[in-house]
């Protein structure tokens, strides 16, 4: 895998939507800002609720219709070097976009696959629709077929029920790939599926991106799943990234208590006895955040400025990483030990 | 269970709950399928046993047989050390309420029309387990303050629409807890809670096991939660329908025999990078978990195993028993035989 930190292909800036409910405007995305390079995998991490899903749909240009982009910009950088703001696109530009530039590959594979469909229609009708013949379409398919190790022609004829889960995942991690897409977005692509069939479809996409050379988006709850694929991991709370930077340091080096606080929650099965710590409370409401710093009710490092300003995003190592707390000495003194 | 290595088998603790060549199969399209086949289990009182395994492995319903909500096609289970099948009247009916579960899923499992308070009373009221208004409130009030749903008095007039995945959760252990059980059966009572809400979840559930004695049979496909939790007490790893490993959580964890606890153990990502990267990796002979109408004959993981020995693995059917230096019981004819040492 070539990690190119000097493309970005995908720039965020500023980044927030909202959904207009009942009760008031639900700040689901607050102020994101983040890059990500050619060859580069991003892992978004967070409980359900801290935006996660709502910054991927955003990024697809797909959200709901009471939902609103209330600021910023999507700058998308094209092999020839062109950049466009995505929130500039109309509908038709946006269907040119996915797939052929960002493909997306959707937690329970048999939602996504349309179960009257045999895959060869799902292959021809995609490649159609962005002007690729039926001949090129059939070779490409069943060469990612075969990267993704699957028995290709028999595939290739077999609707979505006449398939395993493990399988359908891959079918759809290689549609993802039809187009030659830079970015892929994946919304918790393993997490219905078994230990065995996790490690295949980990191994699989791991291989794939070392032999195409696309970017990640990986949107997770697991924390190891990002460990094992991330280069860089962005933590979201309460529709903020608050902390973002390469594997190693958020692991080792958590700077947020945030961070922290949920590794200190995720047992690991080789650290033998292990002293585990939830987090007390639940996340905050988000139509009233709370002031201050928005994890500062449930945080064991809480200070009194944390409850009055919001603590300011702080970079490392010359712009490798960064984060925003108050607290980041102490959060860094206990830091979690390597295994 | 008739086998040499009895004696690990056991807890040290008087066993409550003995499955004895347990088989169970259902019926689907006129085709019969064998979900379990000769499951000997004993869970101790006050014990912690922890079912693992990948879907379709029979874990749930190993779950549903001890809780009592299904019966074996063949086997006998025993409940302090007599036949379920003599228990009669009353006897049953305490032995009913001994025996109790948590669903996985708290959006499913509590009827979304009563309130906290209407489904905690209903199982109070129903089995006459407090005596008049007054007391029926008193112990509504102590069962919510035992899973931490305070102030109770906020709670017992919320609809569960109302609370989180994991207040809802609490309100379903509390419901077990109505009929002051010996065991209970937790069926993925975690997975579909937040991961820094699933860790107050099991201290909850360890803390209730010390103050009521309870017995807790943990059923997940989690293997480090499984190992967090069942750390002091025992691990069961299942594959298509049959229990191919156990023992003390520790020397299953850190020192695998079967080969299909190998491969799992080495397939699970870590929340550690450099571990999970550098983690040695066990291939499979093949990726596909066989259908359960088809299991291949022998040990039904010689097709994917990378250890098979011809002959022996899809030969004979092993049977858990005791290992050369090994503390737990595998399911595994060259592990048995003395072959395929560390781990």
């Amino acid at each position: 895998m070539s990690l190119d930190m000097n493309k970005v292909v995908l720039s965020v800036r500023d980044l927030s939507v909202s959904y207009q409910a009942r009760r008031g405007r639900v700040r689901a995305v607050s102020r994101v800002s983040f890059d990500l390079h050619a060859g580069e995998t991003l892992a978004l991490i967070g409980e359900s609720g801290c935006g996660k899903s709502t910054l991927n749909l955003a990024l697809i240009r797909q959200l709901p219709k009471n939902a609103s982009i209330d600021s910023g910009s999507i700058a998308y950088t094209y092999r020839d070097g062109r950049t466009i703001n995505l929130l500039d696109f109309d509908k038709t530009a946006m269907r040119r976009y996915l797939w052929s530039e960002c493909s997306m590959v959707f937690q329970g594979a048999l939602n996504s696959l349309n179960p009257v469909l045999r895959v060869s229609d799902l292959v021809y009708e995609t490649a159609a629709a962005h002007g690729i013949g039926r001949l090129e379409a059939l070779t490409r398919a069943l060469t990612l077929f075969e990267q993704v190790r699957l028995d290709a022609k028999r595939v290739f004829n077999s609707y979505p029920h006449e398939m395993s889960g493990g399988m359908r995942q891959r079918v759809l991690l290689a549609l993802s790939l039809l187009l030659r897409p830079q970015i892929v977005i994946m919304d918790e692509p393993t997490t219905a599926v078994d230990i065995l069939t996790q490690r295949s479809i980990l191994d699989v996409l791991k291989q794939l991106r070392a032999e195409l050379n696309f970017s990640v988006i990986f949107i997770s709850h697991d924390l190891a799943v990002a460990a094992e694929i991330a280069d860089t991991v962005a933590t979201m709370y309460a529709g903020e990234i608050v902390e973002i930077g390469p594997v190693n340091d958020v692991f080792y080096r958590s700077r947020h208590a945030y961070t922290l606080s949920l590794l200190n929650a995720a047992p690991r099965l080789s650290a033998g006895a292990e002293t585990l710590e939830s987090i007390p409370g639940s996340p905050p409401d988000l139509i009233e955040p709370p002031p201050g710093c928005k994890f500062h009710e449930r945080c064991a490092y809480v200070q009194p400025i944390c409850r009055t300003t919001p603590p300011p995003m702080v970079a490392y190592d010359s712009g490798a990483g960064r984060a925003a707390c108050h607290e980041t000495a102490r959060v860094l003194a206990d830091a979690r030990q390597k295994v | 269970m008739v086998t040499d290595g009895v004696q690990t088998m056991t807890t040290t603790a008087r066993p409550l709950v003995q499955l004895e060549g347990i088989y169970r199969s259902f019926v689907k399209d006129r085709q019969v399928i064998p979900v379990l086949q000769d499951i000997n289990l004993e869970v101790g009182e006050n014990e912690i046993l922890c079912l693992v395994g990948e879907s379709g492995c029979g874990k749930t319903t190993t779950g549903k047989i001890i809780a009592g909500l299904l019966e074996p096609s063949r086997g006998v289970m025993r409940v302090a050390d007599r036949p379920v099948g003599d228990y009669r009247g009353r006897e049953k009916a305490l032995l009913r309420r001994q025996l109790q579960i948590v669903h996985q899923d708290p959006f499913a499992s509590l009827n979304p029309a009563h309130t906290i308070g209407d489904i905690l009373s209903f199982p109070l009221k129903r089995h006459r387990m407090t005596e008049g208004g007054a007391a029926l409130k008193r112990r509504i009030w102590e069962l919510l303050t035992m899973v931490d749903l305070t102030p109770p008095g906020d709670m017992v007039n919320k609809y569960p629409h109302q609370l989180s995945g994991g207040q809802r959760q609490r309100v379903s252990i509390a419901r077990a807890l109505t009929v002051q059980p010996k065991l209970i059966v937790a069926d993925e009572a975690v997975s579909m809670v937040d991961v820094s809400i699933r860790i107050t979840l099991l201290k909850m559930l360890l803390r209730l096991r010390q103050e009521l004695g309870l017995t807790i049979v943990f059923i997940t496909h989690d293997l480090a939660l499984a190992k967090y939790f069942a750390w002091e007490g025992r691990i069961a790893v299942m594959y298509l329908g049959r229990i191919v490993e156990i023992g003390r959580t520790p020397d299953v964890i850190a020192h695998p025999a079967h080969p299909y606890t190998r491969a799992l153990l080495a397939a699970v990502p870590e929340a550690d990078p450099e571990l999970t990267r550098h983690k040695q990796t066990i291939a499979l002979r093949s990726d596909d978990i066989p259908r359960l109408t088809d299991i291949p004959p022998g040990c039904a993981f010689h097709p994917r195993c990378p250890f098979y020995t011809e002959g022996t693995c899809d030969g004979h059917t092993p049977h858990l028993k005791s290992a050369p230096g090994r503390n737990q019981q595998v399911a595994c004819i060259p592990v048995q035989q003395g072959a395929l040492q560390g781990g």
